[in-house]
């Protein structure tokens, strides 16, 4: 007993030392670093400036968008899903369904810029049914449209987990008692399924606050989220104080978000 | 409640599908526009390619992206090992959950907080930003990922295993490679691989320590992009999706017996 103790010890040193090195240190570094103002003295005004108008205007947007982007990828991927474990061949087609995720995201985001050109495909299209031809990059549409494309393959894997451990049993059960398709889905099969749900909204929605470079490369600097102010304020104005108070701020909001979304198991 | 739409169930995926891989088959077939734009395809030409393949910065840049990948994921192997082996050793319930909550922060942290947060860290410790400072983050944020893959694995062998080896007076490192090791394999390798990609496809964070000096594929492509459409990002899209394609064949092919495709890689 006395050396199987020693043993643990010696795999714990350098697990715990990454714990407090890159876990803990970097937490406490953006904490401190938010109390700090731009002359590097201690004060609440970081806090203070995040707490104005034009902060909390830039926050609430971000949040407005990631909801907009969680729900549309939901509205796409929950039927997706749920046509993928009625077809034959199911696991072959969710591996395809997953590929696109493993493509590095810029080379799929750059894709979009060609896409959405003026001179692109969309626009020719559009012009060809008579709409005409329009400025689509560098709009919220074009921002919301290109983040709901990288994020629906996240969005359906937890859902087809959930949907593949329903038991069918259940909806059968529900049909044989008179149950309406639409009433078999409202009350069985989706309560049934909410934890992928929530898995899957987690994995877009915390995301869709602090990915920069969909919002730099598709809406120009339309768009600005929690993530693209992080970023402007380390590596473009210097201001790093200010830059970890929003992160302290996109942590609060992760925090909520785990809560919100807490499944009871654990969704790896 | 799927008959009774008819075709329609395979309409709506065959659009998603579609969707998923429009863009993706868009890049690669303008790589061989000779035009040098994305809208309106001149006549087949390989030119990009020749650029891409003769261009000696590229390279080097790509030979970085792949010794930081190859590096980061063995150290990180390595240290997720020793992490799976630590909290599986941890005896008491609270412990073990404190150090699996602490694992967790980092795979839900968003990347910007990952990136700012180990920005400021090197900062403060006086570490130039480089090589070592994209090593040390990709092993960083690599080492969870390996802890979760291994420990399912750990978790599900006997400890009787352990027990009769040690009876059979196996000293405590054979019992660490010739028998734990050896069961929890088909977790290294699942570790080992996703710690690959992750570095591979890791953007945002290389972007906030790599400093002006050293350079990824990504954050090139990222600079790339930002100066508009190039189709030498076609071409290495192209072949950057080929090399994907087959490291995912690769891994499938090799794990087929062992794990069902439900892997999918984290965003943001």
């Amino acid at each position: 007993m006395q050396d199987r103790t020693r043993t643990r010890n010696i795999y714990l040193i350098p697990y715990m030392l990454w714990i407090v090195l890159f876990v803990i240190a970097p937490i406490v570094l953006i904490f401190y670093y938010s109390l700090l103002n731009i002359d590097g003295a201690w004060s609440f005004e970081n806090y203070k400036r995040f707490l104005s108008p034009i902060y909390l205007d830039m926050t609430l947007r971000s949040f407005w968008y990631a909801f907009l982007i969680t729900g549309f990828s939901l509205l796409i991927a929950y039927p997706t899903a749920y046509l993928l474990t009625n077809t034959k061949h199911k696991q072959l087609w969710l591996l395809l369904i997953i590929l696109p995720s493993w493509i590095n995201l810029l080379l799929k985001v750059y894709a979009f810029i060609g896409i959405l050109a003026l001179h692109g495909p969309i626009n020719s299209f559009l012009e060809a049914i008579g709409i005409g031809a329009r400025q689509i990059l560098f709009t919220d549409f074009s921002f919301i449209f290109v983040a709901v494309y990288i994020f629906i393959p996240y969005m359906i894997l937890p859902i087809f987990n959930a949907l593949e451990e329903l038991n069918p049993s259940l909806v059968a059960a529900s049909r044989d008692l008179g149950a309406s398709p639409w009433v078999t889905f409202r009350r069985v099969i989706f309560p049934l399924t909410l934890s992928g749900v929530k898995a899957g909204c987690r994995a877009v929605f915390i995301p869709a606050l602090s990915l920069f470079m969909i919002t730099r490369l598709i809406a120009g600097n339309r768009v600005i989220t929690l993530g693209t102010a992080i970023e402007q304020h380390f590596l473009v104005t210097q201001d790093w104080g200010m830059g970890s108070t929003i992160a302290v701020f996109l942590v609060i909001a992760m925090g909520l978000t785990m809560i919100l979304t807490e499944t009871g198991k654990k969704v790896s | 409640m799927t008959k009774r739409l008819g075709r329609l169930p395979s309409i709506y995926l065959a659009v998603v599908f579609i969707i998923l891989y429009a863009p993706i088959f868009y890049l690669i077939y303008y790589s061989f526009n000779s035009a040098g734009n994305m809208h309106s395809f001149e006549g087949f030409t390989l030119d990009w390619y020749r650029e891409v393949l003769q261009d000696t910065r590229l390279f080097i840049i790509l030979l970085n992206t792949l010794v930081i990948a190859l590096l980061s994921s063995a150290i990180s192997t390595v240290l997720g090992v020793f992490g799976a082996l630590a909290i599986k050793g941890v005896k008491t319930k609270r412990f073990q959950n404190a150090l699996l909550t602490l694992n967790n922060v980092m795979i839900v942290s968003p990347d910007v907080i990952i990136g700012a947060s180990f920005l400021v860290l090197f900062a403060i410790v006086g570490m130039e930003l480089g090589f070592g400072s994209v090593l040390i983050s990709h092993i960083a944020f690599s080492v969870p990922i390996v802890v979760l893959m291994v420990l399912p694995n750990l978790e599900e062998m006997s400890p009787s295993l352990i027990d009769a080896a040690r009876d059979l007076g196996a000293s405590r490192w054979d019992v660490l490679t010739r028998v734990i090791i050896p069961y929890i394999s088909p977790g290294i390798f699942a570790g080992f691989f996703m710690a690959l990609t992750y570095s591979l496809d890791d953007f945002v964070v290389t972007f906030f320590v790599t400093g002006s000096g050293f350079s990824t594929l990504s954050v090139e492509i990222y600079s790339l992009a930002r100066r508009g459409i190039s189709l030498t990002i076609n071409a290495l899209s192209t072949l950057v999706f080929l090399a994907t394609l087959l490291l995912v064949i690769g891994y499938y092919l090799i794990s087929k017996q062992r794990t069902k495709p439900k892997e999918v890689r984290s965003v943001g």
